[in-house]
């Protein structure tokens, strides 16, 4: 966890504690009743507590309780307009809330803005690739990496972040010539450069081919066990989710609609429902 | 990103000294990274420095109003070339520092007292600057927000200022004038008392000249600085720069004052120069000229921002009348159609394409040409 956590609200005000409290002594971190119960997710990483997002007179997110552990590997799905994307960007403090709070490592990082959540170990890939194209791909790497590396060990970990994204024969090409998958996946090396404990994926696989989503999941299976870094992604496909993910999140109406094992929620004819345009009931 | 690519370097650039100034002048943020630009520059700056002794120093004199407005374009293309904001303000910090050093140089004529309005002045247009910046960035003021925000900031000083005549809109000695601007400025002057010296004429054009080169050079240093790349990062992508741990609203806020201050500069050494200010500084009409010379000379260029100033207050000033600014008008017209990203950018990549370099853009291969990592 990142030790320069300047934040005094920890958590510990009895008026803000909204739920069971959790062995890491965090009383605002949440767990669900099973998770206490096997003596599983005691490291909760992530939790929100009521968290509500409306746009206008539109209800985007609403009161929503959501946690991930420590190198968990979560998956958020749910059809188009079920809030996905708000949610993380609520997390990353990109959208701030109507209501209720977000707590990282038992924190309180509501009222942070998203720079100091990045600093804290939350890092988020948007949906839409956003490489600095004109530059070269070493730039790109660079620039994440130049804000706590300096000389050698700066110029080590952008070799290693280039190397790990599998583009060490592109570093003097301009981002903007690489494929899309290789956009994605200097993205996402740009954002697991930070050594983040939580890495938000908004669909890292859209528009990919097999072969490059295969390549993707590998990536994101190695980071999470190799370095244990906690996974929030976002995506579509159910192959893939199957393919990397603990435990999967059904978003709908803005509301948390399911929450399990990949299996469980697959065969859980309510999602298929709410997949094909129905309630879920 | 950046727009500008250079020739490019290796790890066979040379070292020591030599090595090393070109390391901080030189990255993906500036055009004219190769000996040929810098032979080009030092040409450029000779001629510059021997202009006085051909036109005469009535023409120097002139000239060297040009040298000046380039301050002007380059805290534009400091402020929205490389980091995104497009600013209609900066003859707001311009107006105010010329002012500035008008009220605070007739109230302390003295050697003395005009090197404090000097300071003084441009540290008034970098702290309106602050202030304005302060409130759009860290209020959340963004993209087309920040520029209406500018344009109204001048119009409302151009109203202000120019209903200040009368005594009561005497500062000291300094009367504001309305109107009829401040007449009375005296000449720029540094030092205490028999160490003094005062400059005018052709002394005022080489300081000019040797202010620019320093400030054309520092912001080379700066723009491909890990800050520069930062400012960079946020003109292409606020959100994602964000995600990589950087306090956008900071680094806006920095370069604003930075553009506030180079702006600042201009407006003391406008002040100097003609021993002048009015509300004419205010005006739409100048207000809009950073922005016409920044598009023409390229956005994201520090070199397109200076010839483009320079080149075109020459054209505008040798032509004179309504002409020049319908003609200056047609001149953006074209560029923006014909080259939008900028007149000097277009050469660049011409040059580059006639040399066999092509139009793939070599930047730095590897960190080695980071001073950082060279020491290391």
């Amino acid at each position: 966890m990142s030790t320069n956590d300047t934040d005094t609200t920890d958590g510990t005000d009895a008026e803000t504690d909204t739920g069971p409290e959790t062995a890491t002594g965090h009383p605002n971190v949440r767990q669900t009743a099973a998770e206490l119960a096997t003596g599983d997710r005691t490291d909760t990483l992530l939790a929100t507590d009521g968290l509500r997002k409306e746009f206008g007179g539109f209800t985007a997110i609403d009161d929503v309780d959501f946690s991930v552990a420590e190198g968990e590997l979560r998956c958020l799905i749910g059809p188009n307009g079920a809030g996905k994307s708000t949610l993380l960007k609520l997390v990353t403090g990109t959208h701030a809330p109507t209501a209720g709070k977000v707590y990282y490592d038992g924190h309180d990082l509501t009222d942070l803005p998203p720079h100091e959540r990045v600093r804290r170990g939350i890092s988020m890939k948007f949906q839409v690739p956003s490489v600095y194209g004109e530059l070269t791909v070493r730039e790109n790497a660079r620039l994440p990496i130049q804000r706590f590396a300096d000389g050698a060990e700066r110029r080590r970990r952008v070799d290693e972040a280039i190397a790990a994204a599998g583009l060490s024969d592109y570093e003097a090409a301009p981002a903007s010539t690489l494929s899309h998958g290789q956009q994605q996946q200097l993205e996402i090396g740009m954002a697991a450069s930070m050594e983040p404990d939580l890495l938000l994926l908004d669909e890292p696989v859209a528009g990919l081919d097999v072969a490059e989503r295969e390549a993707i999941a590998e990536r994101i299976t190695r980071l999470n066990e190799e370095r244990g870094i906690a996974f929030v992604v976002i995506e579509h496909d159910t192959d893939f989710v199957a393919t990397i993910a603990d435990r999967v999140t059904v978003l709908h109406n803005g509301d948390v609609f399911r929450e399990g094992p990949v299996a469980d929620i697959e065969s859980d004819p309510a999602v298929q429902d709410i997949y094909l345009g129905g309630d879920g009931a | 990103m950046a727009t500008e690519t250079g020739a490019g370097r290796t790890d066979s650039e040379p070292s020591g000294l030599l090595g090393r100034v070109r390391g901080r002048l030189e990255g993906p943020n500036t055009i004219g990274n190769s000996r040929a630009y810098w032979a080009g520059f030092a040409v450029a700056v000779a001629a510059l420095l021997v202009y006085p002794y051909i036109v005469g120093a009535y023409q120097a004199s002139r000239f060297s109003l040009f040298l000046v407005y380039a301050f002007l374009g380059l805290s534009l293309s400091v402020v929205w070339g490389y980091a995104g904001v497009l600013s209609f303000g900066q003859v707001v910090f311009f107006g105010v520092a010329g002012y500035t050093f008008g009220v605070v140089s007739v109230n302390f004529a003295t050697p003395a007292g005009i090197t404090g309005a000097f300071l003084v002045g441009i540290g008034g247009g970098a702290l309106v600057a602050a202030v304005l910046g302060y409130f759009m960035f860290y209020g959340g003021v963004r993209d087309v927000y920040v520029t209406i925000i500018t344009l109204v900031s001048t119009l409302v000083l151009h109203t202000f200022m120019a209903q200040t005549a009368g005594d009561q809109w005497t500062i000291g000695e300094a009367a504001l004038g309305g109107f009829n601007g401040m007449p009375t400025i005296p000449n720029l002057a540094f030092g205490v008392g028999g160490a003094a010296l005062v400059i005018s004429d052709v002394m005022f054009y080489y300081l000019v000249l040797v202010l620019l080169v320093a400030t054309y050079l520092g912001l080379r240093v700066l723009v491909n600085s890990d800050f520069g790349r930062v400012m960079v990062a946020v003109r292409e992508d606020e959100d994602r720069t964000r995600m990589f741990g950087y306090d956008v609203r900071r680094a806006k806020l920095l370069v604003f004052t930075l553009g506030g201050a180079l702006a600042g500069l201009s407006g003391v050494l406008y002040a100097a120069w003609g021993n002048y200010v009015s509300p004419g500084v205010f005006e739409l009409a100048f207000a809009s000229l950073p922005v016409v010379w920044v598009s023409i000379g390229g956005r994201d260029t520090l070199l397109g921002a200076v010839a483009a100033t320079v080149g075109i207050e020459f054209f505008r000033n040798s032509l004179g009348g309504e002409w020049a600014f319908v003609t200056v008008g047609a001149l953006l017209l074209v560029s923006i159609l014909g080259l939008p990203g900028g007149v000097v950018p277009w050469l660049d990549r011409t040059y580059r394409n006639l040399r066999g370099g092509g139009t793939t853009p070599p930047t730095e291969t590897t960190d080695s040409t980071d001073p950082e990592v060279t020491e290391a």
